[in-house]
């Protein structure tokens, strides 16, 4: 604050005062990014404080308009993990969820965007298409489309809805078990990834549907890569997939991290995930409980962006610029 | 075909004065193809088209079906749910879930509502986001990477974790910290001698308020991703511009106004259109800011119309075709924005050329 302090003090100033172009700009600069720097000391510390707060205290209403909190310390986090019987649960699977949503929702993206990015019949249409979710998938329709029995009623082909809404499920997967099983079954790979790649073909949607602003990303990356080193590429007789590991992956790397990131950040807040819903629900029972379980996943969520961008910088090729 | 018409040699005919034709002989139709088709590179070619095409295809199906089912869905009557013969195309088309769900939920009410409240924050949004984003991006100032920190940490804790703080801070609001804020001392909070007005905070719950405060903060959401866009957008734009602009008299900010935002149009088409259209689509802060006694929001209309009898043998599927209705009436405006600004969706975010 104190650059923005001495700007205020230097205005009345009508005498010219010599000031260093450096100096001058920095106040500008200041100038610009004040809205932010007001709205944060304003609403988001306080904001961010309270949260804190709530989560060591508890919390009542009080008749008549106020509110009583008594600073309890860490019960609330005791309460969530001890008390609660599926809160830890819930936790586990829905980091297990995030640790293998993640890369698929990166590697699938990559993969549309390298798609997208070549030149071919209809791709301005195929955008268009390819970037509905991303602004209409969101929010209150991805909260109608959560539980959605529309679309594998009509999918399915028979079965009468009894009521219970169960009619159709089983006839939305795309592929069963059963064929995976077939094919992976000489392949000596274990069930884990059998379970994985069935996981990720059924839930194909729902990793299309978050995956639209990562394609945006990517896609903006492909860009800015330069077409004089494909060039040169194709010249010394590389082939397609060899150009994509030797020259597009690495060019691109930066926005893997950019984009694991942001997925992981998503995934934490999205409508499907069954952590928030549970917290969600925990929040019209004991307000104060749901805040303290929401930053204890959202620390677990911090150490694991950590962990990421730890492991992923080394890998990441960060082209010389200027 | 040339081919077959021509001799060995070139052939030069003289059109007018200062024009001739030459025509030369040409390789047989059928080698031409023969080399150029039928390979193994051009086989190879031909299976990545078609999987390629399958592939987009396949996916774009997936994205656009639940929309298909939502629209068709909206026009079945109440007997196509419990008939099994019925499943892509109503039998007995009707328009009683729009007209129900029109006249029992308010629906013009909440999208004029909607609309305001949108475009109101989608333009301070962008606004606001681009002011920051050229702050960060083009000028050197000391706590500017801490202050950028910062910009990351707004983006990175949802605000589903401050739910119950937004809303205290909204319904109780102050300025400051706690229980420490000014009004609290001037109403006397603080000190019991001092009192000078009679309220301690202000409720903001229920008016347009919080939303617009935040976006005047740049805190709203994903703006930080805004932020972010912008300020990598900014950064590509050649210094040279402004210099120019300070050697002619220019100052900072009229520089920003009249050189950098004119040119920096589609980027912020870019940005309007998702500020706008995730504010459109919202219901966490519209669930967390606005009551039943607030103004109708298009969240608020998708319910159950009490016209249309739902007790019957479909019932949750029907049940779900209303909710769905409601859902493409929700959609169905910004359907229209997207198809005129989709171009701009992707032009603007290659143009900013994000380099993490």
């Amino acid at each position: 604050m104190t650059k923005a302090s001495t700007a205020r003090q230097a205005a009345p100033q009508k005498r010219r005062k010599i000031v260093s172009l450096d100096k001058k700009k920095a106040r500008a600069g200041w100038l610009f990014v004040l809205p932010f720097v007001i709205g944060f000391l304003i609403i988001y510390f306080p904001v961010i404080f309270d949260s804190l707060k709530y989560s060591v205290c508890e919390f009542e209403a009080v008749q008549g308009g106020g509110l009583s909190l008594d600073f309890v310390g860490f019960k609330n986090y005791q309460t969530a993990l001890y008390e609660d019987a599926n809160f830890v649960q819930v936790l586990i699977s829905g980091i297990k969820q995030l640790v293998f949503d993640v890369p698929a929702i990166v590697i699938f993206s990559l993969f549309m965007a390298v798609l997208l990015n070549k030149k071919m019949f209809g791709r301005a249409a195929f955008r268009a298409i390819f970037f509905i979710p991303v602004i209409l998938s969101t929010g209150l329709i991805a909260g109608i489309d959560a539980d959605n029995i529309l679309n594998d009623y009509m999918g399915s082909n028979g079965g009468i809805d009894d009521g219970s809404g169960q009619a159709a499920s089983g006839a939305a997967q795309i592929v069963s078990m059963a064929d995976f099983t077939w094919l992976f079954r000489n392949m000596q790979v274990g069930t884990e990834l059998l379970d994985y790649v069935v996981g990720i073909v059924n839930n194909i949607y729902g990793i299309i549907n978050r995956s639209g602003v990562q394609m945006l990303i990517f896609l903006a990356g492909l860009q800015s890569v330069s077409p004089a080193i494909y060039e040169s590429c194709s010249i010394d007789g590389a082939s397609g997939w060899e150009t994509f590991w030797k020259i597009t992956f690495p060019m691109v790397s930066p926005m893997i991290l950019v984009n694991t990131i942001y997925t992981v950040i998503d995934a934490f807040t999205a409508e499907s995930n069954t952590v928030m819903k549970y917290i969600d629900k925990t929040y019209e029972s004991s307000t104060v409980v749901a805040t303290s379980m929401s930053w204890m996943y959202f620390a677990i969520v911090i150490l694991m962006i950590a962990l990421v961008s730890a492991a992923l910088s080394a890998y990441i090729f960060y082209q010389k610029r200027d | 075909m040339n081919a077959q018409t021509t001799e060995n040699t070139p052939k030069i005919t003289r059109e007018t004065k200062n024009k001739i034709r030459v025509d030369f002989e040409r390789t047989s139709l059928w080698t031409r193809i023969r080399l150029k088709f039928l390979t193994a590179n051009a086989f190879g070619k031909a299976i990545w088209f078609l999987f390629r095409l399958i592939l987009l295809f396949g996916i774009s199906y997936v994205i656009l079906q639940p929309f298909y089912s939502k629209i068709a869905s909206s026009f079945m009557s109440r007997e196509d749910f419990v008939d099994v013969t019925v499943k892509l195309i109503p039998k007995h088309p009707t328009l009683d879930t729009y007209k129900a769900i029109i006249e029992e939920s308010g629906f013009f009410e909440a999208l004029l509502n909607t609309t305001v409240l949108s475009v109101t924050t989608a333009l301070i949004q962008t606004f606001i986001c681009s002011l920051i984003a050229y702050g960060f991006a083009k000028y050197k100032f000391k706590g500017a990477k801490l202050l950028f920190g910062l910009v990351l940490l707004t983006m990175i804790v949802p605000h589903d974790t401050l739910h119950l703080s937004l809303y205290m801070k909204f319904r109780y609001f102050d300025i400051g910290i706690g229980k420490f804020g000014i009004l609290s001392f001037l109403g006397g909070g603080l000190i019991p001698g001092l009192k000078l007005i009679d309220i301690t905070s202000i409720s903001l719950i229920n008016s347009y308020w919080p939303l617009i405060l935040l976006s005047l903060g740049g805190l709203a959401f994903k703006n930080g991703l805004y932020i972010f866009m912008l300020r990598q957008f900014f950064r590509g734009v050649p210094d040279e511009l402004e210099e120019s602009a300070y050697i002619d008299g220019y100052g900072p900010f009229k520089t920003f106004f009249k050189i950098i935002l004119p040119i920096s149009v589609p980027m912020m088409i870019t940005v309007f259109l998702f500020a706008f259209s995730w504010q459109w689509t919202d219901n966490f802060y519209v669930d967390t800011f606005f009551n039943d006694k607030g103004p109708k929001l298009l969240p608020d209309i998708i319910m159950i119309p009490k016209q249309l009898d739902t007790d019957y043998a479909g019932k949750t599927l029907f049940e779900t075709a209303i909710r769905n209705t409601a859902g493409i009436m929700i959609l169905s405006p910004l359907i229209v924005v997207y198809l005129f600004c989709q171009r701009y969706l992707v032009e603007g975010i290659e143009r900013s050329g994000i380099v993490g």
